[in-house]
């Protein structure tokens, strides 16, 4: 058997896989409805916001701290014209509407790097929250709004949706030329334009992208939350999160985050109600931890101890 | 008319003393050590508590324990660089690395000092009254306590000032800024001065902490709020920059007195503004190199 067919039959079998696995989550609020669905959908919440935003920041080491923004920005979709439109249109709707942002902030900012970028993203979400409250109490009269409420199955079903396109998004752009051009742009940036790369507008085009998947799950998942307000919906925590995971789950492959986000969340699910401090106690220092010792994360360290494992195999033989 | 004129400047002023004296720190520690430490404002937190346990407890002056509580934070501080982000420093292969990575850990450690906070006092508010005594100003009354608040700020900023121009080891500090290779060719020990440099920075955060706890209540989770406040002071006034951090100290302190006597629900958006324009318009700040 030469390499191709040996790579295709294994590229065959990891869809087989990969297809099981997306038919039995598919059909998980069918054999077991309740609690596991709702636990999921938070899970599926954080993966979707930690592959996005590796996406973008992966390969380009630009750390946006603006998943909030992208993710509040859905989330208020949802919660002016939930009511209105049909769901499907409206989590589209919430989608685009962080696209458009991302695209503008995107075009404004990308010029600064390093700790610039990240300052001012983290300064964009406490902007839009902080604006939005003060639009509230003196335009609208209220503070917060009702979302409309929407069975948890679906939402599981929704945000699964989002998933799944997310993963085929991730894996198209990290194989494209855009994947490459991000990959050299993070690597050197005056080297990457050098070659030819149209550096802003890759940047610019691929933030956008990551933020459309971050507002759809916002707006998803604003129905689950019934009601929010610009301190529920513009929670920085939402920043912080994804970044978290991503470096604890390792960024070198897309399921590092996916990985770093399920333990963290299902961590969380435990931890949250009854001993928040120790939760969060927990979660700085595995942050710290990873940073100093799992330079490529939970991922990186399996990979690297699976390698050692097996070359000592070979060294036998 | 002039009171108001009086009494919103002299707030601004007021504030923007404190403001400055909490950028000093992070400037310090972003412009020498390379660390953008979003745990700034958790060595606030520490520094108000320990004045607060200590006067609650011992009775002792607020203005005295900055003495007995600085020492405690500038080796926490310390302690930090040379163990965590001394080895981070050695792991990064650019210092672009360095920046990001260290930024990333002191989330952790802005979780790891608050939730030790909680744990060991509760999120609740905690204060004390000291010095809180009208003094009046030409018809505008402010409180004593806040007065005297501005004075050390002031003092403190200078002090340090003039230890960076002067002595031996404020240049070695300068020059480890400006260039840290040939700072360490030219015989200063970096690794020490760039730790020196984080307790600095920490033990300004406990004297700001320690100001506040006199003026206003405390609450162990009261760190963020303060480390975005200097972040936006630092943006203004330039990273690295002592004098800097005054001006931009100021600037904020009296545009939100302004605004707040104005619209006292919109000086947070009116500061996330100024913030996001300083940054596109001159990223480096007003007195930036």
């Amino acid at each position: 058997m030469d390499i191709a067919t040996l790579k295709t039959k294994q590229n065959l079998i990891t869809g087989a896989i990969l297809l099981i696995l997306l038919i039995l989550l598919a059909t998980l609020p069918l054999y077991k409805p309740g609690y596991s669905v709702i636990l999921l959908s938070s899970i599926l919440m954080y993966v979707i916001l930690t592959v996005s935003w590796v996406i973008f920041s992966g390969p380009t080491g630009y750390i946006s701290l603006a998943p909030a923004a992208f993710f509040g920005v859905g989330i208020y979709a949802s919660a002016i014209i939930g009511k209105a439109i049909p769901f499907p249109v409206v989590v589209l709707i919430g989608g685009v509407a962080s696209f458009v942002l991302a695209l503008l902030v995107g075009a404004l900012t990308l010029r600064l790097r390093g700790i610039y970028f990240a300052v001012f993203t983290f300064g964009l979400v406490m902007l839009i929250s902080n604006a939005m409250n003060y639009y509230e109490i003196h335009f609208t009269g209220t503070r917060g709004r009702f979302v409309m409420v929407i069975d948890y199955n679906t939402i599981y079903l929704y945000m699964l949706g989002i998933f799944v396109l997310l993963m085929i998004a991730a894996t198209i752009i990290k194989r494209s030329k855009y994947g490459l051009a991000l990959m050299s742009i993070g690597q050197e940036e005056e080297a990457a334009e050098h070659t030819g790369v149209n550096v802003v507008m890759v940047k610019v085009i691929i933030f956008a992208i990551s933020a459309f998947f971050m507002g759809a799950a916002g707006s998803v998942m604003a129905t689950k939350w019934t009601y929010i307000d610009p301190g529920i919906a513009f929670n920085p925590f939402y920043s912080f999160m994804p970044v978290l995971m991503a470096i604890f789950g390792g960024m070198g492959q897309l399921f590092g985050p996916v990985i770093g986000s399920a333990i963290f969340t299902y961590l969380e699910e435990f931890l949250i109600t009854k001993f928040a401090e120790l939760y969060m106690l927990i979660f700085g220092a595995i942050l710290v931890v990873s940073i100093l010792y799992l330079p490529d994360g939970l991922v990186g360290l399996i990979q690297k101890l699976w390698k050692r494992f097996s070359e000592r195999k070979h060294a036998n033989t | 008319m002039i009171v108001t004129f009086l009494n919103v400047v002299i707030a601004g002023l007021l504030l923007g003393g404190i403001y400055a004296l909490i950028a000093v720190g992070l400037s310090l520690q972003y412009g020498v050590a390379r660390v953008f430490n979003i745990s700034h404002g958790e060595f606030i937190m520490l520094g108000a508590f320990a004045t607060w346990m200590l006067y609650t407890m011992a009775g002792i002056n607020p203005l005295i324990s900055l003495v007995i509580s600085g020492p405690f934070i500038f080796l926490i501080g310390f302690f930090l660089h040379k163990t965590l982000f001394r080895s981070l420093l050695n792991a990064s292969p650019s210092m672009n690395i360095f920046e990001s990575k260290s930024m990333l850990a002191t989330f952790g450690l802005l979780f790891i000092i608050q939730n030790i906070a909680i744990l060991i006092w509760g999120a609740d508010f905690k204060g004390y009254s000291y010095l809180n005594v009208g003094v009046n100003f030409g018809g505008a009354v402010f409180a004593a306590n806040r007065l005297v608040t501005l004075v050390y700020a002031v003092i403190i900023g200078t002090a340090f000032y003039l230890f960076l121009a002067f002595t031996r080891m404020g240049k070695a500090i300068r020059a480890a800024a400006q260039d840290p290779k040939t700072a360490g060719l030219m015989g200063v020990n970096i690794n020490q001065v760039l730790a020196l440099c984080f307790g600095f920075g920490a033990i300004m955060a406990g004297f700001a902490g320690a100001l506040l706890s006199m003026c206003y209540p405390i609450q162990t989770t009261m760190g963020l709020e303060y480390t975005v406040i200097a972040i936006i002071v630092v943006t203004l006034g330039g990273m690295g920059s002592i004098v800097g951090s005054f001006i931009g100290g100021f600037i904020l302190g009296i545009i939100g007195s302004i605004v707040t006597t104005i619209e006292p629900s919109l000086y947070l958006v009116v500061f996330y503004f100024i913030f996001s324009l300083m940054l596109l318009v001159r990223p480096k700040g007003i007195l930036g190199k």
